[in-house]
């Protein structure tokens, strides 16, 4: 005889169980928490050493980053000033999760820093489903992407909590029609909060470090 | 992509109801995908083959229900299935328009003896 057993569960809910942890982990240490999640290229790594050293005596910062094989990217967090960088090596997996970076805050004494930086894998599919626990999720898009992206990955768009457009120094150069861009994220993620700016020229980077610098001390 | 990830969270939510029903086998788990979701119906069949083997799982059906995506618009309330090159109202072109379905991304039921 089969019986019909009512689940109702949503697919990831083990990851976002853990990502609950995660953030009471975050919460309770007093740190102000990011996950910046972008396409290969469009300048994660980069923003993140060009907001180091505007916060060196502010904040200490401690960055975890999710790379599939090297350490590149950890490496340049820590010679940008960062007071601890962590390499996750997902060992192909295309995002990181809750329990990748569970295992990485074990490896942090939390009460030591004011933010935390997580540098997600570059991709703008996966790592939209898997929620890690921090505070907001930042995106950033950049110019020479094209301005079709909001449409072409509406999960990215819609789940972030800022979005950053990097690179507009070549706005002259690259036929990108701003407001059809705007209009798909308006769409997707109606009012998000949004920093253009460029990490070539550091034009518009003032404001993101605010941004970062107001919600950390807020939680002191 | 990340299905197989997916597919380990199908399982393991099918295991763990089966066993709160005391059932001895699953025959069919029931999944609701939305159009948003991004994740391949054949991808997932061909992990959930490798990985169910050798549990009380193997050999179940997995039936796929597809959600379409849809959106509304703000200005004129039209119903509408957004197209991929804009998400503009077909009726007004106004651009505030929201999603209403096509988010879903859950294991709605299993079947069990």
């Amino acid at each position: 005889m089969t019986t019909r057993v009512p689940v109702v569960e949503k697919i990831l809910s083990a990851n976002d169980r853990i990502a609950e942890e995660n953030h009471a982990r975050i919460e309770s240490a007093g740190v102000f928490s990011i996950n910046i999640m972008a396409a290969p290229g469009a300048g994660k790594t980069s923003l993140i050493e060009q907001t180091l050293p505007r916060l060196k005596g502010k904040l200490r910062v401690a960055v975890v980053d999710g790379d599939i094989a090297t350490s590149i990217d950890a490496d340049r967090a820590a010679k940008a000033g960062a007071q601890a960088a962590i390499q996750i090596n997902t060992g192909g997996d295309c995002h990181l999760d809750a329990i990748m970076l569970r295992s990485a805050l074990e490896q942090l004494d939390l009460t030591q820093f004011d933010l935390l930086i997580v540098e997600n894998v570059g991709n703008l599919v996966c790592p939209a489903s898997f929620k890690l626990g921090t505070h907001k999720s930042v995106l950033v898009a950049s110019i020479p992407e094209g301005d079709d992206k909001p449409y072409k990955y509406p999960g990215m768009y819609r789940g972030v909590d800022a979005l950053v457009i990097n690179k507009i120094d070549l706005l002259p150069y690259i036929p990108f029609k701003m407001d059809y861009f705007e209009r798909g994220v308006q769409v997707l993620n109606p009012g998000v909060l949004t920093f253009p700016l460029s990490c070539r020229t550091g034009e518009g980077l003032d404001v993101w470090i605010e941004w970062l610098t107001q919600h950390a001390t807020h939680k002191k | 992509m990340h299905e197989l990830a997916v597919t380990q969270s199908i399982l393991d939510i099918s295991l763990r109801h089966a066993k709160d029903a005391g059932a001895k086998q699953i025959t069919g788990i029931s999944l609701v995908i939305g159009e948003f979701a991004s994740i391949v119906d054949d991808s997932v069949q061909f992990y959930w083959e490798m990985i169910a083997d050798g549990t009380i799982a193997q050999g179940a059906q997995l039936h796929f229900e597809r959600i379409r995506g849809e959106m509304i618009c703000a200005n004129c309330k039209h119903s509408f299935h957004p197209d991929d090159i804009d998400f503009v109202c077909p009726n007004c072109e106004s651009p505030f328009v929201q999603i209403t379905k096509g988010d879903e991304f859950r294991v709605d039921s299993i079947d069990v003896e």
